[in-house]
């Protein structure tokens, strides 16, 4: 029973947070999301460290890691707020490892290993996925339409821009009518690919809460830091509880993935849920105890606000993997 | 990262689950003298396979077990929902206290009674005036006949009425800061001087003492841990006590989960999709309190002691010990108010969870200062 990281572990962990502080002081994705233009050398050097093909195969040109490898780099994408095409392409790799032909794994998964192509992942409802991240750029698109999935290449999908509120992520609604169909199953990928998403979530929500410390130490009003009024300290104990909560059930269920896939799909929805919501809440709270300056657009603060609300809408929203939690934790499906 | 136990500690879980299964003695008699024996019994019967006093060392008559041990232990004795033991308070902050901080000649006398729950121990830490302000205490242990005299009242004892010693921190020195004139003391519950109130707490029950202490007396080889140094022997207690519950405590959540999962069916209710949202979400938290305990122990075990991280558990279980129950009651409908219902006894009940052992404000202080480092109130 170890549940915290090995050496290894750690020292990604510690490799990630250092190049991502180094290169995303907060004026540069400042900048790369006030115009919408990714930094593509940020994403160049994050594929030269090997980070897209990190839980990928070594026969597919990954480093041959799992989960919990990828919840790690994850978590510290969103604690630095990267703006890269870092997640759509993992979607894309995890869905086409899971429930790819050999032809289609051998065709794709290399290239987005390498970082050489990038990838998305798109969930239609009525014929299109309305919220598909980077797909403007993604060089295959994998789409899912309830238990069907296919991939579709660059150009044969109709991708037309829809700007969200987070701006340090680009969305796009994406329609096609045919591509090559996936044959395996998809739920372990797309599991995999939500517990992906909460431990980003828990990344931009430990953020929050260190800025909000931060500056409940500092900040001074009648005389005092306002951290010494407890209406003030105990949010900031709320937030730790809940960043600590999605951290943990986050582990847990990339661990899960790794070693007991059979309680992945329990364990990624109250990852999903659970992170979802502690995102949303921390980072609100961080701004409440920001005061005025958290909700002017000069403070950093509101971009991770974004981010957290943004993503706890990706891959199914707290409510529909609450509604599958109660049906695995003994309540049966909900009848249709 | 490894979630996984190692053989020994499976073989450990085996072991345990098995004896369970042959020694377990069913549900507990009516009538609170009889519960009692009935409790006392079962340790008894538990310390004789040295399963009573499992982190104590195998010299005073544990089994030395890690703290993975211990959590499996009070997993499976949730679990099995097996019947409180008789002296827990003896087992989980006497005895450790004794071992920790005591003499040779304590060790040799109070640690075996412990165990076989032959003498019941209880604990003077409250005072009416002294609550979350515990180094506040009044009651005055003053030096007289080779010994002390105490003066004082305790609130909030367990056991009291039944308890043969009896955990007493009292102020020996008013003039030192309020920390450090604290004693930590074993008080001999059978003299006259100490008289022992049932207090009714809000549910109707007697499950709480008062205790008055008039010039009680304790001779000097009862003091633990040296004169003035009282207020870091209680406290290390504390802290090992918080670590240990959490395990236990979540394992009764998911059991009561179980049961709440039954009532929904019961009253048809498995197709509302808000009775839903609610259940999955307490039970998202019961993941997250058993897993946040687990992250906590890999801690402990690499740092040797709990951190003040461990105030985190208490406090979550808390809040979903009191929401489930308040769950229950919603999904019972009209009767739930009803005096013979068992979930609106467990609804009053869990409205202390965030009072005893640590209210909730005071475990966010700790967390805020401690953990996050911000400034002290004022």
């Amino acid at each position: 029973m170890n549940f915290d990281f090995t050496d290894d572990q750690q020292a990604i962990k510690r490799t990630a947070r250092d190049f991502l502080a180094d290169r995303l002081k907060p004026e540069r994705w400042r900048e790369s999301a006030e115009s919408g233009a990714y930094d593509d050398s940020v994403w160049g050097e994050m594929a030269e460290l090997g980070w897209p093909g990190i839980h990928l195969g070594e026969d597919s040109g990954g480093q041959g890691l799992g989960a919990v490898e990828l919840a790690i780099l994850m978590e510290e994408l969103g604690y630095a707020l990267t703006p890269s095409p870092f997640f759509a392409t993992a979607s894309a790799s995890l869905v086409i490892a899971h429930a790819g032909s050999d032809a289609q794994r051998e065709r794709w998964l290399p290239r987005l290993a390498s970082g050489e192509a990038a990838g998305t992942v798109g969930l239609v409802t009525d014929g299109v996925a309305p919220m598909v991240p980077d797909a403007d750029r993604a060089d295959v698109v994998v789409l899912v339409d309830g238990l069907s999935g296919m991939i579709v290449a660059s150009g044969a999908a109709e991708i037309t821009e829809q700007p969200t509120i987070d701006s340090t992520r680009r969305f796009s609604r994406v329609r096609a009518s045919d591509g090559e169909p996936l044959e395996g199953e998809l739920m372990p990928a797309l599991d995999r690919i939500e517990v992906a998403l909460a431990a980003e979530l828990v990344g931009v929500a430990q953020r929050a809460m260190e800025m909000a410390v931060a500056y409940a130490k500092e900040r001074e009003q009648f005389g005092r830091p306002i951290g010494t009024n407890q209406a003030v300290s105990h949010r900031c104990a709320q937030m730790l509880l809940e960043v600590e909560s999605a951290r943990s059930t986050t582990l847990y269920a990339a661990w899960t993935a790794d070693h007991e896939p059979e309680s992945l799909p329990l364990a990624a929805s109250m990852a999903k849920a659970y992170a979802s919501d502690a995102g949303r809440r921390v980072t609100t709270s961080s701004l409440q105890v920001h005061g005025g300056i958290g909700f002017t657009w000069e403070h950093d603060l509101h971009f991770f606000l974004k981010r957290a609300v943004t993503d706890a809408h990706l891959f199914g929203s707290p409510r529909s993997h609450r509604e599958r939690v109660a049906g695995l934790a003994g309540l049966g499906a909900l009848a249709a | 990262m490894d979630l996984t136990l190692s053989p020994q500690e499976e073989s450990f879980r085996e072991e345990l689950r098995a004896w369970l299964a042959d020694h377990h003695p069913g549900p507990a008699p009516d009538g609170d003298e009889a519960a009692f024996q009935f409790q006392r019994d079962w340790q008894r019967t538990l310390a004789t396979d040295r399963w009573a006093g499992l982190s104590w060392p195998e010299e005073y008559g544990g089994r030395g077990a890690t703290l993975v041990e211990q959590a499996i232990f009070n997993e499976e004795m949730a679990a099995a929902r097996a019947p409180a033991m008789a002296n827990l308070l003896g087992l989980v902050m006497g005895g450790p206290v004794v071992i920790a901080h005591g003499s040779e000649e304590q060790k040799q006398r109070y640690l075996g009674p412990i165990l076989s729950a032959e003498e019941i121990w209880c604990q003077g830490f409250s005072e009416p005036e002294s609550g979350s302000d515990l180094a506040s205490l009044k009651t005055k242990a003053v030096k007289s006949n080779g010994g002390w005299a105490v003066t004082g009242q305790k609130v909030w004892t367990t056991l009291a009425h039944r308890a043969k010693w009896c955990m007493l921190v009292a102020r020996t020195d008013s003039d030192a800061p309020k920390h450090q004139g604290l004693t930590y003391f074993l008080m001999d519950m059978d003299q006259e001087a100490v008289q022992v109130r049932p207090l009714v707490q809000l549910t109707g029950e007697p499950e709480f003492n008062e205790l008055f202490m008039e010039d009680a007396y304790i001779p000097d080889e009862n003091v633990v841990g040296g004169v003035g140094n009282g207020w870091g022997v209680a406290i290390t207690t504390l802290m090992h006590e918080r670590a240990g519950l959490a395990f236990g405590l979540q394992v009764q959540l998911k059991i009561a989960l179980g049961e709440v999962i039954d009532l929904i069916r019961a009253q048809g209710l498995e197709g509302d999709p808000i009775v839903r949202q609610r259940l999955a979400q307490l039970y998202i938290e019961a993941e997250a309190l058993r897993l946040n305990a687990w992250r906590g122990l890999t801690q402990i075990m690499k740092t040797g002691v709990p951190g003040p991280e461990g105030s985190l558990p208490k406090w979550q279980w808390s809040d979903i010990n009191q929401e489930l129950t308040e769950f229950a009651l919603e999904v019972l409908g009209p009767e739930a108010p009803r005096a013979d219902s068992e979930w609106i006894y467990r609804y009053l009940r869990a409205r202390a969870n965030s009072i005893e052992g640590g209210t909730t404000e005071i475990l966010k202080n700790i967390i805020a200062e401690r953990v996050l480092g911000l400034p002290r109130m004022r």
